[in-house]
């Protein structure tokens, strides 16, 4: 057996030792790396830092891998020294091993720009994952985040930076972001991108010093201008790590130069990945350097015969919203043709370059769902004579299926992991690959970036024979994602307001139907917090009445558990005599509805009842109904308006995904219809049952049993935190009885009030949190969110002469 | 046709139509953010209030049924039955909303 000491741990080594092991198992094998970690995905590092995935969720070989495939994995040892003639590894702790083979994967470090001061603290590159754990430690909501360098790993530090909360400015050198990949235009799309999502862009700026004591408190530029900051990333580019190159004494220019099979000018020795120079030519993304592995696996174990023939650099941007793809050439250059396709509106930018017919380079920004077309089309240097009417549109296809078939086996589908159509189908129909989950495991397809997930989806539903569909239902053509999707996306990208998850989502407008969800969405996910935009709306919730057919509104004040008072009696009445009350109406929820009121009295109404808004024209807490319980009846066995009063005092002026019904009833005869409610409280001798998903609308369902309790107090608590469930996970649109058949009643138990006492507390925390920050909308009479919000304009000249 | 004074362009929150009675005649005017727009107040369909609707680029659903009215063209878009509802030009000068309207009296003629 021949010893083979692989010299790095990262994506490109280990790749490359995979597939040496595909090959033969003839190698002895030792790994050294210099960093405490079992190999991870590196290119998801800047979701690691976007609280997206956690450390945990981005390893690629787990420690087992490693044992079971007989490695010597050796963590936290640099190798500072090679002795090429006594074939000598020497590692920073005093080791010295042996090899036969050696292979050099020790990738590429962040380049330090010229800038003084840059020993001070909070000062960090971002090349691993303790660089992304300091940063993160040091990145407090409200500090001043400054990144330096405008490009792929700049731009995506910058939007983790925000996620977290730190006021974000990026600082490029040059006059455009992204210049190495795209065109000044393109740039200048993607600038306009990346600040509606809140990140404060400077170009054209040379960074000279950095200021502070020990800690770094601001950066001065070359032109004299100064800018705060609390902690500075250095995101300026990358360099070759070659010196262990120079020390093995194989020929090194920018970085370890190697042939087209790989090998360096020793043939024991040989190099992978960011470290490596290839006919001139050094790459940073992964889809080439695993290519590179592959071709050194064959070399290394005596199967020299593939070869690696360079790779047209491509680069893809990892914020989500923010697409933007690059390969090939950037900038038209004599005898190339740039095809064009642009709306400044919703941000969209697209440039082909094209020449003698084949396409020789792309940029892509604000839609990049084409870029593997256009990859394959660089990849296959396709004759594109026949499709130059329609370059930028994809030829109309039957259907998404039709659309697959015709890729060819050799595209690749996943750009992160190199993985082609061809070893999907070839997983599908050789190992019997029938979900993501398996895909994923057996061809790693899908698991870098995650963009191509969709096309993975595509190939299985057409190809697997197991395959089932997940059915998923998108909110609205303007934002098309699922309510699932949002939710994540509101939260992780931390999105306040609707019309920023418009711009950066969707079309930039919405519409009746998407507006109001969205609405609701932002206030569940922010608890309150978020910023309300009465526009988005629809009119009951922004002047908080029933609108009625003839365009004047039905007022229902709050009756606690349908309680009144003879003096609450007479204030109804008299103002359904004072404004002309067209009708006064007992409901079917215990209350009182004031018909026929014209927009401009609503507040006059509210203030002359001086009871608060009961919600009767929202999404939200209706009412509980109540039967009197032990206060006054015979058979009473539990105190239903009293729990009844409660339960509605803690839910009221909250939304909710549909309406919410509720009911407490004081024994099992049921009086006030309990279970046909959204939330029942059934009291029982010494209990209560908690019923939940219950209808008497539309449908008629009886509600199922979430839990049995002894005390009103836990009966109170177990309600509250289905509701906030029931707000948190539920479609907009989604009445409970929809919600908890969707769900199962089995899940929706173990997630609430089985859940763990951490889950159950949490719920309930921010439950708390919507509380304290709701309040009784009718307070707007007073305090009115817009001076025009219950009147019609008066108009300055009344009339015409 | 006369340019009426109407109301201080900050009367009209973003995105949001508010009604003004002119001369007899209920109008809805809309800030759209870049522009205001101004249509008649009712709906082709039964009447509803255009004012209270949602507005999403250059269009408002009606409030009562979700009819969709286009408010540069006055055109009903969907469902598309071939109604409309009269536009006004609307001008805004010195933060003034002006709206362009045909006197009462040369419309009754």
């Amino acid at each position: 057996m021949e010893d083979l000491v692989v010299i790095g741990n990262g994506m490109a080594g280990i790749a490359c030792l995979e597939q040496i092991l595909k090959h033969s198992p003839k190698f002895r094998v030792t790994v050294f790396g210099e960093e405490t970690h079992v190999n991870y995905n590196r290119i998801l590092l800047s979701s690691v830092l976007a609280g997206e995935r956690t450390a945990d969720e981005i390893t690629l070989n787990p420690l087992e891998w490693y044992q079971s495939n007989g490695i010597t994995l050796r963590l936290g040892v640099r190798i500072v020294d090679i002795d090429p003639a006594a074939r000598l590894a020497i590692g920073d702790d005093g080791s010295v091993t042996h090899y036969d083979k050696l292979l050099i994967a020790t990738g590429s470090r962040a380049f330090l720009p010229p800038i003084s001061g840059l020993n001070k603290e909070n000062v960090f590159t971002f090349r691993n994952l303790d660089d992304t754990r300091d940063i993160l430690a040091a990145a407090r909501p409200g500090a001043k985040a400054v990144v330096i360098g405008g490009g792929l790993l700049g731009l995506e530090a910058a939007r983790g930076l925000q996620v977290q909360g730190c006021e974000v400015t990026v600082v490029h050198l040059l006059e455009t972001l992204m210049n190495m990949q795209l065109d000044m235009t393109g740039g200048e799309y993607l600038q306009q991108k990346m600040e509606q999502l809140g990140v404060r862009v400077l170009t054209s700026r040379v960074t000279q010093r950095l200021l502070g004591e020990d800690k770094v408190e601001g950066i001065e530029f070359a032109n004299g201008e100064l800018l705060e900051a609390d902690l500075v990333v250095i995101a300026a580019g990358i360099r070759p790590n070659a010196d262990l190159g120079r020390k093995a004494g194989v020929t090194v220019n920018r970085g370890i130069v190697v042939n087209d099979y790989m090998e360096t000018s020793d043939p024991r020795v040989f190099a992978v990945g960011e470290c490596v120079e290839h006919r001139g030519q050094v790459y940073g993304l992964v889809a080439p350097l695993l290519e590179q592995g592959k071709v050194l696996a064959a070399t290394i174990t005596g199967n020299k015969g593939p070869t690696f023939e360079g790779w047209k650099p491509a680069a893809k941007l990892k914020i989500m919203g923010v697409d933007v793809f690059s390969a090939g050439e950037v900038v038209e250059t004599e005898g190339a043709h740039a095809v064009r396709y642009e709306d400044p509106a919703i941000g969209v930018y697209k440039k082909l370059i094209i020449r003698d017919n084949r396409l020789t380079g792309v940029v892509l920004v604000g839609d990049a769902a084409d870029s593997g077309r256009y990859m394959e089309w660089l990849r296959t240097n396709a004759d594109l004579l026949v499709r130059r009417r329609n370059l930028l549109f994809p030829e109309p296809a039957a259907d998404q299926g039709q659309s697959i078939a015709d890729m060819p086996d050799g595209e690749t589908v996943c750009g992160c992991m190199g993985v082609t159509k061809g070893q999907i189908i070839a997983a599908i129909h050789e190992r019997g690959v029938n979900t993501m989950a398996q895909l994923k495991e057996c061809t790693r397809a899908s698991t870098g970036c995650g963009s191509c997930s969709g096309t993975c989806e595509a190939l299985l539903k057409a190809v697997a024979p197991g395959f089932e569909e997940e059915t998923k239902k998108l909110l609205c053509k303007c934002v098309p994602f699922t309510q699932e999707s949002l939710r994540e996306i509101i939260r992780s990208q931390r999105l306040r307001s609707v019309q920023q998850v418009l711009q950066i989502y969707g079309n930039g407008i919405g519409c009746e139907v998407c507006k109001p969800a969205l609405s609701y969405l932002v206030d569940v996910i922010w608890c309150g917090d978020h910023e309300e935009d009465r526009s988005a709306r629809f009119i009951n919730d922004r002047v908080h009445a029933n609108i009625q057919k003839d365009g004047t509104f039905s007022v229902v004040p709050r009756m606690r558990g349908g309680v009144t008072s003879p003096a609450e009696l007479r204030r109804i009445a008299d103002v359904a005599e004072k404004y002309n009350v067209r009708m006064v109406k007992i409901t079917g929820s215990q209350r009182i509805d004031l018909l026929g009121v014209r927009k401009s009295d609503l507040p006059k109404i509210w203030a002359d009842l001086g009871m608060p808004s009961g919600q009767a024209y929202t999404k939200g807490v209706r009412m509980v109904k109540t039967c009197v319980g032990t206060e006054f009846c015979r058979f009473g066995v539990q105190d239903a308006i009293r729990t009844g009063i409660e339960l509605e005092r803690r839910l009221e002026n909250l939304y909710t995904p549909h309406k919410t019904k509720m009911a407490v009833t004081g024994c099992p005869r049921n009086c006030s219809e309990a279970t046909v409610k959204d939330i029942g409280l059934v009291g029982q001798e010494g209990s209560w049952q908690v019923v939940v998903g219950g209808a008497a609308g539309k449908r008629v369902r009886k509600a199922d049993l979430l839990i049995t309790v002894e005390s009103t107090e836990e009966a109170l608590e177990a309600a509250m935190i289905f509701f906030q469930y029931y707000r948190e996970n539920a479609n907009y649109l989604e009445r409970t009885y929809d919600f908890v058949e969707r769900v199962g009643i089995e899940k929706v138990r173990k997630e609430t009030v089985y859940a763990p006492a951490a889950q159950k507390k949490a719920l309930l925390a921010r439950l708390q949190k919507s509380k304290t920050l709701s309040r009784d909308a009718w307070l707007e009479r007073e305090a009115p969110v817009h001076p025009t919000q219950f009147v019609q304009i008066e108009p300055l000249e009344a009339t015409i002469q | 046709m006369k340019w009426i004074r109407v109301t201080a362009a900050e009367q009209i929150p973003l995105r949001e139509g508010r009604s003004v009675q002119i001369d007899g005649t209920e109008i809805a005017i809309f800030n759209l953010g870049d522009r205001f727009l101004a249509v008649d107040n009712a709906c082709p369909h039964r009447g509803g209030p255009l004012c209270d609707g949602i507005v999403s680029g250059a269009t408002v659903a009606c409030p009562l049924h979700g009819y969709k009215i286009c408010l540069e063209s006055g055109n009903m878009l969907s469902p598309d039955l071939g109604v409309r509802v009269d536009t006004y030009p609307v001008r805004v000068e010195d933060g003034v909303v002006l709206v362009q309207i045909e006197p009462a009296k040369d419309r009754a003629a």
